[in-house]
């Protein structure tokens, strides 16, 4: 609950930050959020700013109880997708642009994951979108060398 | 490697799972039920009971490649604090004072059917998965360390300090307790244990790991011909993991 | 009989002096708790071998003698001994106190006690320290209902009965604290069904050396009167909680002994445990037993406070010095995991496991044991928890 604040607050300045052209940064300090080079999240945009904790928090519980190891919502997922710059070169959890890392701290919330989970890619293994969609994933992974 | 044992234990040990790492096997030998990797999106089930059989008579006592194996695996290398430092599997020296006879084993995580660092647990983050394998939910784990005082093995440890630079794979964090998980996230995706891996590629093909619960497969087999032994059966914990030649 | 007056205790310098030593020593404690969680355990004398060390020895303590301290109480309200009952609500407040700094400790060493609430919302109910916190939290509860009905005369009439359901609860409570270790049947020494009831004993004998010196120091520091025939009733009852302690002590390694299996356990603890086996021979045995025996029996002590006060002073090292030898030395007993070998390994298989305490943990217990005497301290400032005066005939 104590994180409901900066997160609406965060939710406020986000949404016209995004809707408004991406070169007007001078007026709200934003984090420098780069998605990393994927094409899409593995829910829209909207979604994911709300509700990417429950997502990973219940796969979490799936996976670890249950085995259930679906890459749509894994952790290690996100951060194959994320934690990559547009160059394609990991982005360290030190690296204050870290995509989870930047945001938290700019909201103000500590989540302890990253005491524990590795927030680097794994080298060549590609974030993926959907169930079953490595080939998406691959393509998107051989799309970066072209990337500007 | 081209070692026939080797070759024979790796048909053998694949009892349970098509080891992904393993393409060079002909699809033909796997009878078994899991006749391919458990799909991503089931969980698991209590069809199968993971275990590990020792074989001490082919285990070196200068030979450490499932130690080595689970701490390049799982990055648990430690501080030089040998008393605080995790250890998840260790080789154990035995020598009988009466007759001089010296046996090497490695030991870990027994993987108890009744695990008492289970029953002990305040949280419930010590359980035991479907398949029989004990594990830490690190994410409840308080890190009382009741479950080490209970564990007969001494086979939990208790991480003293900040970790950084973990296995993707393997997160290990300060505060909490941890031990052999068997390897799941190799398991999960149809690979062997890296100790087992590891004393079938570099040791002398003293383990051997499948589902205990299946008729067909080798370690049910091997047990069935062969005597073997529960560590402290007295306890009457039911354990995944079997010694033979002890 | 004459009505008790019950009455705050004024603020006098000494009575400051008091809070702020207990308040360094708490805050000591709390700073002691912040380095630990933020060097992680590795700056404590705890590791793999020895998981649980001076904290739980405090905290256990602590909590063993917040069931002992209502003794007083007990005996005062259930048995109806009306001689005790002017000091009930000084039984019941110390009892709160002593569980709280216990627990305080056993919160504030643990490896992530920024998850205290994972403790308190996932529970497995097959544990006995879940059982544990449940009975904690009843004890809190009904020893703060059991106060109110001795506060508030609207409510008195309940008090004989509540009063008869803290009995047992402490009961229970210090059983389930025994079954802590007495459930840990893969430890050689813990195996043994004596653990519980050995607690229980414990608890009268902490509980009541506790009380003895708190009631002291209150009612001296207060300038109130305190008569001595109360006070060699309390004698004589910490003596044969002593005795009692000692002779089940003699039976709880008698016992082992027969265990075949147990032999070399009790060996190692009562002659080459190194600090284990002095621990409990001068500890337990020698400073926390006989000489306070002496100090309560022996003619030449008669009817003297300073010999009283120092028997329970003795009695409460004792029992820490009991908690050492019980925790400690039953994890640094080696596991025997292959009965008849010799067993070596780069984990310590097969040794004995030594342990040294750190600063950090000491400061930590201390605090813990600051933290219950400041909350008395405060309790008996703010509420009327004393009486005013308890001269020999208000006790008839
Ligand atoms: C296949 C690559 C990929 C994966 C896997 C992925 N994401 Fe995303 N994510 C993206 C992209 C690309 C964007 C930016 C989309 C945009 O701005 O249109 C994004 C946006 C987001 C945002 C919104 C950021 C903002 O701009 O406010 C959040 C939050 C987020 N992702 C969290 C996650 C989490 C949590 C996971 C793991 C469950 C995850 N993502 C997995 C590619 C991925
Ligand atoms: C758009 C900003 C933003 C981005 C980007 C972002 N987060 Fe979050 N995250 C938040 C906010 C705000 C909260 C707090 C929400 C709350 O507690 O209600 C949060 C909470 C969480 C939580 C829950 C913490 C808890 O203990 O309850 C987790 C887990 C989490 N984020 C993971 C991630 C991961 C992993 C990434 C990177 C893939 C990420 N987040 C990226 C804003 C973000
Ligand atoms: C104390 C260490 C620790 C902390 C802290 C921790 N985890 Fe985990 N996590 C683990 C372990 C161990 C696993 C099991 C890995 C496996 O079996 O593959 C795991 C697995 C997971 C998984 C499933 C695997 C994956 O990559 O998808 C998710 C999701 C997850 N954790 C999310 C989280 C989130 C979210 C947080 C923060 C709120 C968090 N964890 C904090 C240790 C930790």
């Amino acid at each position: 609950m104590r994180h409901l604040l900066p997160a609406l607050l965060l939710l406020l300045a986000a949404l016209p930050a995004t809707a408004a052209a991406p070169a007007d940064g001078s007026r709200v300090p934003l984090p420098a959020i780069d998605a990393g080079p994927g094409e899409q999240c593995v829910e829209p945009v909207e979604f994911m700013r709300r509700n990417h904790m429950e997502l990973i928090l219940h796969q979490r519980d799936e996976t670890v109880h249950r085995s259930i190891r679906t890459k749509r919502y894994s952790l290690r997922n996100c951060i194959n997708c994320h934690a990559v710059d547009a160059g394609g070169q990991p982005v360290s959890l030190d690296d204050p642009e870290h995509f989870c890392v930047s945001c938290h701290r700019y909201a103000a919330v500590k989540p302890d994951c990253f005491q524990c989970h590795s927030g680097e890619p794994e080298p060549g293994v590609p974030g993926v979108v959907g169930a079953g969609a490595w080939s998406r994933g691959l393509a998107a992974n051989a799309s970066r060398g072209v990337k500007p | 490697m081209s070692e026939q044992p080797i070759d024979r234990y790796r048909r053998r040990l694949l009892g349970g799972a098509v080891a992904a790492g393993t393409l060079t096997l002909a699809p033909g030998l796997f009878l078994h039920r899991l006749a391919e990797a458990k799909p991503d999106a089931d969980p698991v089930t209590s069809i199968i009971r993971w275990g590990l059989l020792v074989d001490t008579n082919r285990c070196a006592s200068n030979c450490t490649a499932c130690v080595d194996a689970c701490r390049d695996e799982h990055g648990w290398t430690g501080h030089d604090r040998p008393r605080s430092d995790a250890q998840w599997i260790r080789k154990v020296e035995l020598r009988d004072p009466a007759t001089g006879r010296e046996v090497s084993l490695p030991m870990m995580c027994q993987h108890c059917a009744k695990p008492p660092c289970v029953d002990v647990c305040p949280t419930g983050a010590s359980f035991k998965r479907a398949d029989g394998i004990v594990l830490v939910d690190k994410h409840i784990c308080i890190g009382c360390r009741y479950c080490m005082l209970a564990c007969p093995y001494k086979a939990r440890s208790f991480i003293h300090e900040e970790l950084s630079h973990q296995k993707p794979y393997s997160p290990r964090g300060k505060g909490t307790v941890e031990g052999c998980t068997l390897c799941v996230h190799r398991i999960d995706v149809g690979q062997e244990p890296a100790c087992v891996e590891a004393c079938t590629a570099d040791g002398r093909g003293a383990l051997l790991f499948g589902d205990l619960n299946d008729p067909k497969s080798a370690i049910y087999q091997a047990l069935a011909e062969h005597p073997s032994t529960q560590v402290r059966a007295d306890l009457n914990l039911d354990l995944g993991v079997r010694y033979r030649g002890l | 009989m004459k009505r008790t007056r019950y009455l705050e205790i004024g603020t006098s310098s000494g009575y400051l002096l008091l809070l702020a030593v207990l308040g360094v020593l708490v805050a000591g404690g709390a700073g002691a708790a912040w380095f630990m969680e933020h060097q992680g355990h590795h700056v404590t004398g705890m590791d793999n071998q020895v998981a649980w060390g001076m904290p739980h020895v405090f905290a256990v303590f602590l909590i063993v003698a917040a069931s002992g301290a209502l003794n007083v109480a007990s005996i005062g309200s259930v048995f109806a001994k009306v001689e005790y009952k002017p000091l009930a609500r000084l039984s019941g407040l110390l009892a709160i106190a002593l569980l709280a700094g216990g627990l305080a400790i056993l919160v504030l060493d643990l490896g992530r006690p920024d998850r205290l609430i994972v403790a308190m919302t996932n529970y497995n109910f097959k544990s006995i320290f879940a059982w544990n916190i449940f009975l904690y939290n009843g004890f809190f509860l009904i020893v703060a209902i059991y106060l109110w009905t001795l506060m508030d005369p609207s409510v008195a009439k309940y008090g004989k009965r509540i009063g008869l359901l803290a009995i047992g609860w402490r009961l229970v409570l210090t059983t389930g604290t025994g079954s802590i270790f007495g459930f840990l049947v893969a430890r050689q020494a813990y195996d043994a069904a004596i653990l519980a009831p050995y607690f229980i004993v414990l608890s009268l004998a902490f509980g009541m050396a506790a009380f003895i010196l708190v009631m002291l120091v209150a009612f001296n520091g207060s300038g109130r009167t305190l008569g001595g025939a109360l006070l060699g009733r309390l004698r004589n009852l910490l003596g044969v909680f002593i005795a009692i302690a000692l002779l089940v002590v003699t039976t709880y390694y008698l016992t082992n002994l027969y265990a075949a299996e147990h032999q070399a356990t009790v060996r190692m603890i009562l002659l080459d445990g190194g600090s284990v086996t002095t621990t409990f021979w001068i500890g337990q045995v020698l400073l926390g037993s006989l000489i306070p025996l002496g100090l309560i029996y022996h003619p030449l002590f008669r009817d003297s406070r300073p010999a009283l006060a120092s028997a329970s002073v003795l009695v409460v090292l004792g029992g820490l010095a009991t908690m050492y030898v019980i925790i400690i030395g039953g994890q640094s007993v080696p596991l025997v995991l292959f009965p008849g070998m010799e067993v070596s390994s780069s984990f310590f298989d097969g040794s004995f496991n030594p342990y040294a305490p750190s600063l950090p943990e000491m400061a930590l217990g201390l605090g813990g044991g600051a933290l219950a005497l400041l909350l008395v301290a405060l309790g008996v400032r703010v509420l009327p928890f004393l009486p005013d005066a308890l001269p020999d005939t208000a006790a008839d």
